[in-house]
């Protein structure tokens, strides 16, 4: 039934201010389907919130969803803040209302894949699996 | 960081280091043994608190109002909340943080989020070592949310000094509170969402199942004299002797109201718990039932791991299936080849 030992461990964040968290919640109960520990902490986060709260729970990953717009800019403070804290061994992957030509920017700022619209969950899952970094 | 690195850091409070130590002795990682017995000495400081109740009543919310209580009165606060795992995935969604979160950036309180794993009892099986590191960490309180229970779920009670049991009015008829299972195991009541109808009848319902178990001295009605004249001498003696009687506590979770009393109580059954020579009490039979349940479970792993009485087993097992010998023979056979 259940694997004893290590869990691939996920916060899933909506940082930014938009108030749509339903496609949050469709990856966060994808994950846990895939057998995953996911930590879900809900709308209206700050970088400094997400990133405190992924270093309190020791997670394998960190998954955000925007739709507001904002992503270039909250996306690589997260992943900034994680490199200042020394956890830049957390895999960081966005998804959400992400125009194409923000994608490379974002995946140098360290975001290891964005997700946008269409995406299925399964290819989500998948990518997690084979990227993390622990 | 090797692990006595990582152990010297969590001991100072760094937040990176208490948080790879958790998952350490969360995932059982090699060497956690070790890690144990470094932290071990430095715990027993903390005030455990246990919050249990059934599903939506409220805990994390009221827990992250007593995080903001005991934090305004320069307290340090660890939390560690338990959600279910599936059965069936071994995945889990972990919510309890959600209400947390303002608390993130506070370094006064840490916060950790616990899937059960495959145990039942409303706790997982490494709940009790994650409260030792909180403990060892230096945090004044340690603060346990419990899953959502039903009826049966007491392990925290062998796990907490005090036990706050949360109900919410609307669940069910009087007969639910004298039920035995979690109704027993509260130390404070918290009656939450007390702008609920029905308020009223919850409270009086614990109130009546405190009498009747000779534990509540709130007034001295008809009900307290019968309870007086049916209680055990040992019931009788321990009324005289000052012990606790649970208070029954209304609060609004939402808006806070209630909440500092609720932490009132928590101190106070602390207090009397040190003055009654009980707090060495509790934590004995909590360090006897973790002790027995880590021999337990060595000696279940070595039996799985032994091909020898593997074999054995799979052999009386057959013999059981066929009808040759009973179970319980069976059981103590497979007992004598182990021991021998």
């Amino acid at each position: 039934m259940m694997d004893e030992g290590r869990k691939i461990r996920v916060l899933v964040a909506k940082p930014g201010l938009d108030g749509h968290d339903r496609g949050a919640k469709v990856v966060a109960r994808a994950l846990r389907d895939a057998g995953m520990e996911v930590i879900y902490t809900g709308l209206r986060q700050t970088p400094e919130q997400i990133v405190a709260a992924a270093i309190q729970e020791d997670v394998d990953v960190v998954a955000m969803s925007i739709l507001s717009g904002a992503h270039n800019y909250l996306f690589p403070r997260v992943t900034q803040l994680l490199r200042e804290r020394g956890a830049d061994d957390v895999l960081v992957v966005g998804g959400g209302i992400i125009p194409d030509e923000d994608i490379p920017g974002l995946q140098e700022c360290g975001i290891a894949a964005v997700f946008t619209p269409g995406t299925s969950t399964g290819d989500t899952v998948k990518f997690i699996r084979e990227n993390i970094k622990r | 960081m090797d692990w006595q690195e990582i152990v010297s850091r969590a001991l100072s409070r760094e937040v990176r280091a208490v948080s790879r130590l958790i998952s350490i002795v969360e995932d059982r990682r090699a060497g956690f043994e070790d890690v144990y017995a470094a932290i071990y000495p430095r715990t027993g400081r903390a005030h455990v608190i246990g919050i249990t109740g059934p599903p939506g009543s409220g805990k994390s919310t009221l827990v992250d109002k007593i995080a903001a209580e005991y934090r305004s009165r320069g307290k340090t606060v660890g939390i560690v909340a338990v959600d279910p795992t599936s059965p069936f995935t071994g995945g889990a969604l972990l919510g309890d943080r959600l209400r947390m979160q303002r608390h993130s950036l506070d370094n006064g309180v840490f916060i950790r989020s616990m899937g059960t794993r495959g145990h039942l009892g409303g706790l997982s099986r490494a709940t009790s070592g994650v409260v030792d590191v909180l403990d060892a960490a230096g945090y004044d309180y340690v603060v346990i949310e419990t899953v959502g229970v039903g009826q049966s779920e007491v392990e925290i009670a062998s796990l907490a000094d005090t036990v706050a049991l949360v109900q919410v009015p609307g669940l069910g008829d009087d007969i639910q509170v004298i039920k035995a299972g979690v109704m027993e195991i509260g130390d404070v009541f918290v009656v939450n969402k007390k702008d609920r109808p029905g308020v009223e009848r919850v409270v009086a319902e614990i109130r009546m199942s405190l009498d009747l178990a000779g534990k509540y001295s709130g007034h001295h009605g008809p009900a307290t004299a019968m309870a007086a004249a049916t209680a055990t001498a040992t019931a009788t003696a321990a009324i005289a002797a000052n012990a606790w009687h649970p208070p029954i506590l209304q609060t609004m979770a939402e808006s806070g109201e209630g909440v500092a009393e609720v932490c009132e109580a928590c101190d106070a059954h602390m207090r009397c718990l040190v003055t009654d020579n009980a707090l060495v009490e509790r934590r004995f039979r909590r360090a006897r039932s973790e002790t027995m349940k880590i021999a337990s479970d060595l000696i279940w792993r070595g039996l799985a791991d032994d091909a020898r009485t593997l074999g054995a087993a799979e052999g009386l097992a057959w013999k059981v299936a066929r009808r040759e010998i009973d179970p319980y023979a069976a059981g103590r056979d497979l007992r004598e080849l182990v021991v021998s």
